[in-house]
């Protein structure tokens, strides 16, 4: 399978979402600019700061050409991975539900987090047992996901672990078709032991295997 | 025309920044302040003012989380 991934002028994590993606199948870099996802099987819209985040976080990127390819493609079912300012992208483009907000403690958080399965029947978490455990980094200053609607929540922050105050320790959300995922935490950067964890490897086993069931019907 | 846009935090949603000026304030010897609420300013010279709601329903503002207020012909300040 063929990930794509997307590059803004201010993006700084599509280069470890390139090589996470690598570990589980192809992967290409998107320009932001381009209106040609190149045929691949999902994008990920990654972490940094796309357009400086000017406005708010994830507001001026979503006008990006590639946006318009990428709504496109979620609209006839593609997968699209939103992770940290990608989640913001997704739910500015409205392809997700909900917003982000600054931290509850206006600091930036940096750390180790566990996180819950809630959700293990999307293309993105397949992979993962009801109410696993995933041990992976955040890293942002916006991350305190709201949303006055009831949304379909895949991943929470374990009890005690919740580093923005968000809603219900909401830490990753998906539309009602499931085929568009976004989350705060980064996957990306916890797929070798070397930064000790490779449980965001889940995420992206989980795509390749939802794509290698879709090519086998 | 030149319009300012206030835009603020949508009443209810947490807003961490207005509580930490509100308790800042009293530090500095300044007391009785209440619903400190802080957000954004935007200045614009806008040539058809009718269309400042739909600038602030789809950019200026995200509707979901903020209110905004437009104060038209705000030419009273100087364009720098």
């Amino acid at each position: 399978m063929k990930f794509g991934v997307i590059r803004f002028p201010g993006s700084c994590d599509e280069v470890d979402a390139l090589a996470a993606a690598r570990r589980a199948g192809e992967a290409v870099l998107l320009w932001h600019g381009d209106r040609d996802l190149q045929g691949v099987d999902a994008v990920i819209v990654p972490g940094g700061f796309s357009y400086g985040d000017y406005l708010r976080a994830g507001a001026i990127a979503r006008f990006a050409p590639v946006m318009e390819e990428v709504a496109e493609f979620a609209r006839e079912g593609g997968l699209v991975l939103g992770i940290c300012n990608g989640f913001q992208v997704l739910c500015e483009a409205r392809l997700l539900p909900g917003a982000l907000l600054p931290n509850t403690s206006l600091r930036f958080v940096f750390r180790q987090v566990e996180l819950e399965v809630a959700d293990a029947g999307t293309p993105f978490t397949r992979a993962c047992t009801p109410g696993q455990r995933l041990s992976v980094p955040v890293k942002h200053t916006t991350g305190r996901y709201y949303c006055p609607e009831p949304v379909r929540v895949v991943l929470r922050y374990a009890p005690g672990q919740n580093p923005n105050g968000s809603h219900d320790d909401i830490a990753g959300v998906c539309n009602e078709a499931g085929n568009v995922f976004g989350l705060m935490p980064h996957p990306e950067h916890a797929v070798d032991p070397l930064t000790g964890s490779t449980d965001g490897l889940k995420i992206f086993e989980s795509i390749r295997a939802h794509v290698a069931d879709r090519v086998a019907v | 025309m030149r319009a300012r846009v206030l835009v603020r935090p949508k009443r209810g949603i947490l807003d961490p920044q207005g509580q930490a000026v509100e308790r800042a304030l009293p530090a500095l010897g300044f007391s009785g302040v209440s619903g400190v609420h802080i957000g954004r300013l935007i200045e614009l010279e806008v040539e058809d003012p009718a269309q400042l709601p739909d600038m602030c329903e789809r950019l200026l503002a995200n509707p979901l989380i903020e209110e905004y207020e437009i104060v038209e012909d705000a030419s009273v300040e100087a364009p720098r």
